[in-house]
């Protein structure tokens, strides 16, 4: 390859000036396919935007057949604030539910992957196993009994909230596998190392292991947060009724499966809209963080 | 989902073992050993373990009262569940025997027996291990480094104990619950505490395997069928469509790769009851769609996208892809960058076309390093509840289908309905306990298949 061949250089001249120009022909055509996806799915934003716009006492919040209002106002988002609706109070309930259940099961999580990835202790396969098994049954199954017990606790209907946040944290210890996984990766001599010099199990965890999962603590928090915002099943079932607990999902759902026609339809799309900026900004702050944990989390297995 | 330790050896491996152990310690041991067989830790004690004593003692006082005061009472009516009914005697309500309680509990005391049985072993290998030690002439080990272990050496205990506790209590009790409920005739007519529910043995199966008029064999086998279609297409389009989209950001001297992933991973961040019931009030019949359709007289009546039983299935797929690509995305850009470029590079120059790249370099590379992934993503599909109820609700639905059932359900969400509308308890749990074989049938079948199981080392 190395010889430079008077004869056969020409044609490979050429070779790259036509391979170029196809470069450029099938970047066009990518630029044109990821612009017509990048439509696609901005497509329904665009429109849950604009229709939270629509005026409700000048045009009408229900359906209609055009997407840009006629007039813009901020009626829909004036209905929301002025506490003719709990608005503010679902979406209190969702930020308290969110922020403690992040918190609590990113500890529940971490507790359980240093357990199962630093220690060896008598049943540990036997764990992972039956966990894995219950992992199996579908997640509705345990409604009737779970409401049951937080009855009897008063965490139904009024205390909706406590209640929610103990359901999901309660079993939040199954969902241990991809911080395990990033816990296997790091080796195992740092530990080694630091019990040779009198650190006992709970200081490497503290002080050793902790501050080098970052990036996993921030994507287990993050998918932790993230969950409570568009759980529909528990939170309505536990609520059971209660406007007061709502969270925003469970309210907002009503609003688009019942009162379409009252015209709650564009304030919905508002709702929708103060619901899906904080955590789409989060999201897109955090997406590095979350990118590692998905990807590492799909291939180690 | 993944991390399934295939090979372990079992916890009753040494059963019989464990039995003569139990004998000979108490042949060869001490009287406070022997003691300590009916009072638990009561040879720690007299070795000065104030701190073991006290455990196992609490443990075993503690038993004792919820046996007297609470367990027993719903134990003993285990077998039938209940045999008084709730009557009305002079306007007012004598309640009798409440089934779900009596149910409930006696589960729960036997799973405390069978916890008592371990920690009344776990008593008698400590005593032995300290007659041992005393016999060695080793001093035994003070109360205070017995604490500092559960920092230490028994960290795995501290760590383990909130969490294993709240899964007892919120998944494993529960669906040990529901698997009994399968067998007998919780339902709407035999609510508690109102009513007595009993065990009726597998009828509740029989009836979900019956193809009569009134039996839910048809249904089911519509909505199964319908389940493992859905899971499929979702699953394998999303899969092939987001490595499609992977490909085309990660292609070289291509701009703004980090905004087309932002504007994609879009849909992972808005919360799926905000986009989805938006998209689904677009398709609607007086929605966006039809609504500029019929402007435009491209149609003269609206599509019927969510009422259409055939239609809505299609619908359900294409908006899934919407919500699906981006996290398939997501782990094909990381998985692409890792193929070591000169494959391609010896690929090109030995003349192969950009698909047969794809073809034997690409795909086999991906396909090696995803099959536990594309096996969690089936799986999750199976009981992918959220699309399914935001997008329809399970609707259309049809005289055809028992049970409420629609041409859209999955069985999860046909569970959910049978669960909060229909209160069919006994139904929901034997529709749960199916979820249940169908993915382990699926998962076992498959997991031992896939080639990263079978040879970690395959793709170097």
């Amino acid at each position: 390859m190395k010889r430079k061949d008077k004869a056969a250089s020409t044609p490979r001249e050429q070779k790259t000036a036509s391979m170029s120009r196809n470069r450029a022909a099938s970047n066009a055509a990518a630029y044109v396919f990821l612009v017509l996806v990048c439509v696609i799915w901005l497509f329904p934003f665009f429109g849950l935007i604009m229709q939270s716009f629509r005026s409700y006492s000048t045009e009408y919040g229900g359906m209609v057949n055009y997407i840009v209002p006629k007039k813009f106002s901020l009626d829909n988002y004036r209905f929301l604030f002025s506490g003719r609706t709990n608005f503010l109070l679902w979406y209190k309930n969702t930020v308290i539910i969110a922020i403690v259940v992040s918190i609590l099961q990113t500890g529940f999580v971490l507790c359980v992957s240093y357990a199962l990835s630093r220690m060896r202790f008598r049943g540990r396969k036997t764990l992972m196993r039956s966990w894995f098994v219950l992992g199996m049954f579908p997640g509705f199954l345990t409604m009737i009994c779970m409401y049951f017990l937080l009855k009897q606790f008063g965490l139904t209907q009024a205390g909706a909230v406590p209640g929610l946040i103990l359901v999901y944290v309660a079993s939040s210890g199954m969902g241990y596998y991809v911080c395990k996984g990033y816990f296997d990766t790091i080796p195992k001599a740092l530990d080694d190392a630091a019990r040779i010099d009198g650190a006992t199990r709970a200081q490497i965890f503290v002080h050793l292991i902790l501050p080098l999962s970052k990036p996993i603590i921030i994507y287990t928090a993050l998918v932790a947060f993230m969950a409570p915002w568009c759980d529909y099943i528990f939170a309505s079932y536990v609520a059971f009724g209660n406007d007061k607990t709502y969270n925003v999902a469970v309210a907002m759902t009503r609003w688009v499966w019942t009162n379409d026609y009252q015209g709650y339809f564009t304030r919905f799309c508002a709702g929708g809209i103060l619901v899906a900026i904080p955590v789409t900004i989060l999201f897109v702050c955090l997406q590095k963080y979350y990118v590692e944990g998905v990807t590492g989390g799909s291939v180690k297995g | 989902m993944l991390a399934y330790p295939m090979r372990s050896k079992g916890v009753f491996h040494n059963l019989p073992a464990g039995i003569t152990e139990i004998g000979t310690t108490f042949t060869q041991g001490d009287w406070k050993t022997r003691i300590s067989y009916v009072i638990l830790g009561f040879g720690p004690i007299c070795r000065g373990q104030i701190l073991k004593r006290a455990m196992f003692l609490a443990s075993e006082m503690a038993f004792a009262v919820y046996m007297v005061n609470f367990g027993w009472k719903y134990l003993s009516k285990f077998t039938t569940l209940g045999t008084v009914a709730t009557q009305k005697i002079n306007r007012k309500t004598v309640y009798g025997d409440n089934s779900f309680l009596i149910l409930l509990f006696g589960l729960l005391t036997i799973v405390l027996i069978a916890g008592m049985v371990l920690i009344w072993r776990m008593n008698i290998a400590e005593n032995r291990r300290e007659e041992e030690m005393l016999k060695a002439g080793k001093d035994l080990p003070s109360n205070r480094s017995f604490a500092a272990s559960f920092l230490d050496g028994n960290f795995d205990k501290t760590l383990l104990a909130l969490p294993c506790a709240g899964i007892f209590v919120f998944t494993v009790l529960p669906i040990l619950f529901m698997i009994c409920v399968a067998f007998t005739n919780y339902d709407a007519s035999h609510q508690s505490p109102t009513n007595l529910f009993t065990w009726v043995g597998t009828e509740n199966f029989k009836n979900l395997f019956s193809f009569g008029r009134s039996g839910f064999g048809g249904t089911f086998l519509t909505v199964l069928v319908w389940t493992l279609v859905w899971a499929f297409f979702a699953t394998f389009i999303d899969y092939f469509l987001g490595l499609l989209v992977a490909m085309v950001i990660n292609k070289k001297g291509l701009r703004f790769k980090k905004l087309w992933r932002t504007i994609l991973v879009m849909t992972i961040a808005v919360p799926q009851f905000v986009s989805l019931l938006y998209v689904m009030k677009m398709f609607a019949n007086d929605g966006l769609v039809n609504g500029y359709l019929m402007k435009w007289k491209v149609i003269g009546s609206p599509i019927p996208f969510w009422t259409n039983p055939a239609l809505a299935r299609v619908m359900i797929i294409v908006v899934n892809i919407w919500i699906g690509i981006p996290y398939m995305m997501l782990v094909a850009t990381g998985l692409l960058m890792n193929i070591p470029e000169d494959l391609y590079e010896s690929a090109r120059i030995d003349g192969a076309t950009p698909f047969q790249m794809f073809r034997y370099i690409t795909l086999p590379y991906i396909l090696f390093v995803t099959g536990p992934f594309l096996l969690t993503q089936f799986i999750n599909n199976l009981n992918n509840f959220n699309v399914i109820y935001l997008l329809t609700q399970g609707k259309p639905q049809s005289m055809k289908l028992t049970g409420n059932a629609g041409y859209t359900d999955l069985l999860v969400t046909w569970l959910y309905k049978m669960t909060v509308t229909d209160t069919n308890y006994k139904m929901a749990a034997v529709i749960g306990i199916m979820v249940f074989i169908v993915t382990a049938i699926i998962f076992l079948s498959v997991y031992n298949l896939l080639p990263s199981v079978r040879d970690e080392e395959g793709f170097q």
